[in-house]
């Protein structure tokens, strides 16, 4: 079998994780958010974009673990980088510098102008659920050239009001970036493991523009705690080619050992 | 200038109950047997700041040990929630614990405010997200030059500063290399600092020049404590007990679980413990 060609079964994860790979430019600067967006970052360096330079907010600048890292600090980012600066230094010089082209940021929830939630469901100050909170992503959504997002979709994830906002995407659409001092691009595209969704140019809501092979709109709809639109040039999603899906799976199997091991 | 003390002096010495204490490391050399030696001192009505709870504040907090936590991320990297951290925000469990919320662009900017003997920090950020509405320590100021409107935090001043580092040498000059997080900021902006190493050595043999050296005048105290960073890693050292922090995810859930495993490993134990997690001191 050509390394090319469609490959046989595979799960709505996977999808996810290799459609979100494929944003991803040989010539990026981009700095990663831990969990999915690792994967995918790590899936682009080792198939179509292997001169990447991945950023993790520890201080490590063109990171090339062999494993994916449990945390934004394992020493396996530190080892394989071409060089590691302080903390201060990595948001002061590198992000509010203005040098990365990419921030690939998760979330808990989402809403149709690609703001994030990570921080809690509930009031504040007396939280139903007390999310991580924001990290480097309030920066990181602001000061990146362009905003890549990867995120599961369902009704839970995907909500008509966000109670917190943690970072910005497109606030409450068409100029709010702008109106708040903003050149950066913002949100460009939505990863999930159902479709692909971008925000429309004129209102800047998030609309479906490529279906993944074997979801249906009905299927996208239900995952969705908004009325959704879909792009009148709606796409399928290539499958994950034989290639993609047998580097994932390596580098996953790789990780969960490594994970798994003694120190 | 730095004094070399046991661990249990030099936290008995420079913790002291209401303090502001910061333990960095940035999911490296996280200085975890300092702060277990901080829990069996009975330290109380401290202010916990650090960027990323981890683990480390996750036992202190569970333990009732903070008043008040200053962090900009809190979860277990890569596992989950910090279950204890939770318990307290949502349950009040074992106490109320007040929270000073940031983004990391913030702490990182305000340590090296401290560090630098400045009041506050002004930086690029909180720009259209909600923190700010929460947080009134988090305030903006005008650029007097360009009249742009800028993010302030205050500097960020701990009563004491805790790290653990490689190694020192004899004179209590410390070395730090790999990934260095905020700790040279930390431990400049405190009034003092306790630093834990994996050993002392005649020459601190910088493996390039631009690593980092903390002087021995700007440590207040140094304890050799082999493997005083497990479950976080110590590069050229060990690694990081990734399994453990999986596992953590378990032993915190549940209250009463969580409080035997502190009282069986922390409480009933010392520092020497830590020795057998770093295979060149065991």
């Amino acid at each position: 079998m050509a390394m090319d060609a469609p490959a046989g079964t595979f799960s709505a994860s996977e999808m996810m994780t290799v459609v979100a790979a494929r944003a991803l430019r040989n010539r990026d600067v981009c700095f990663v958010g831990i969990g999915a967006p690792s994967a995918a970052c790590n899936l682009a360096r080792l198939t179509h974009a292997p001169e990447i330079t991945l950023i993790y907010e520890s201080g490590t600048i063109g990171a090339r673990p062999t494993v994916l890292p449990l945390s934004i600090g394992d020493g396996e980012l530190c080892e394989t980088a071409l060089t590691t600066v302080s903390v201060p230094e990595m948001f002061r010089y590198w992000l509010q510098g203005g040098r990365i082209t990419v921030g690939f940021l998760s979330g808990a929830q989402m809403d149709r102008h690609a703001n994030l939630n990570t921080t809690v469901v509930g009031e504040y100050r007396k939280p139903k659920v007390r999310l991580p909170g924001g990290g480097g992503a309030p920066e990181i959504a602001s000061s990146c050239q362009e905003i890549f997002i990867t995120i599961p979709m369902s009704r839970r994830s995907f909500v008509e009001h966000l109670p917190f906002v943690t970072s910005l995407g497109h606030g409450s659409g068409p100029g709010s970036r702008a109106a708040l001092g903003l050149t950066t691009q913002g949100p460009t595209r939505v990863m999930t493991d159902l479709c692909v969704l971008e925000p429309d140019p004129d209102s800047c809501e998030l609309v479906v523009t490529s279906l993944h092979p074997g979801v249906t709109q009905e299927a996208a709809r239900a995952a969705c705690g908004w009325p959704l639109r879909f792009s009148p040039s709606l796409a399928v999603t290539a499958a994950p080619t034989a290639q993609e899906l047998q580097v994932l799976r390596d580098l996953q199997a790789r990780s969960a050992a490594a994970h798994q091991e003694a120190s | 200038m730095a004094d070399f003390c046991s661990l249990a002096e030099a936290v008995a010495a420079n913790v002291r109950d209401g303090d502001c204490v910061a333990m960095e490391g940035f999911t490296h050399l996280i200085p975890f047997a300092a702060a277990h030696e901080v829990l069996r001192q009975g330290r109380r009505h401290l202010t916990l700041v650090r960027m990323t709870p981890d683990l480390i504040y996750d036992q202190l907090i569970g333990m009732g040990v903070a008043d008040r936590l200053v962090f900009s991320w809190g979860g277990n990297p890569g596992v989950g929630s910090l279950h204890r951290l939770r318990d307290a925000v949502e349950n009040d469990w074992p106490q109320p614990l007040q929270l000073e919320e940031h983004s990391h662009a913030a702490m990182a900017n305000a340590y090296e405010a401290g560090a630098a003997n400045m009041p506050f920090a002004a930086f690029r950020g909180y720009i259209g997200v909600d923190l700010p509405k929460v947080n009134p320590r988090i305030r903006s100021i005008e650029c007097p030059f360009t009249g742009e409107r800028l993010a302030a935090v205050p500097a960020i001043r701990p009563d004491v500063t805790i790290i653990h580092a490689q190694r020192a040498d004899r004179a209590g000059n410390v070395l730090l290399d790999g990934i260095v997080g905020v700790q040279k900021q930390a431990v400049l902006a405190a009034k003092r600092a306790i630093v834990t190493v994996e050993e002392t050595v005649d020459e601190l043999a910088a493996p390039g020049l631009n690593c980092v050296v903390l002087p021995a005048w700007t440590v207040t105290a140094i304890a050799v404590v082999p493997g005083g960073a497990y479950p976080s890693y110590a590069q050229g050292y060990y690694r990081r007990a990734n399994s453990f922090y999986t596992q953590w995810d378990e032993i915190s859930r549940d209250r009463d679980r969580f409080r035997a495993w502190m009282q069986e490993q922390v409480l009933e134990r010392g520092p020497e413990v830590f020795r057998a997690y770093s295979p060149r001191a065991r």
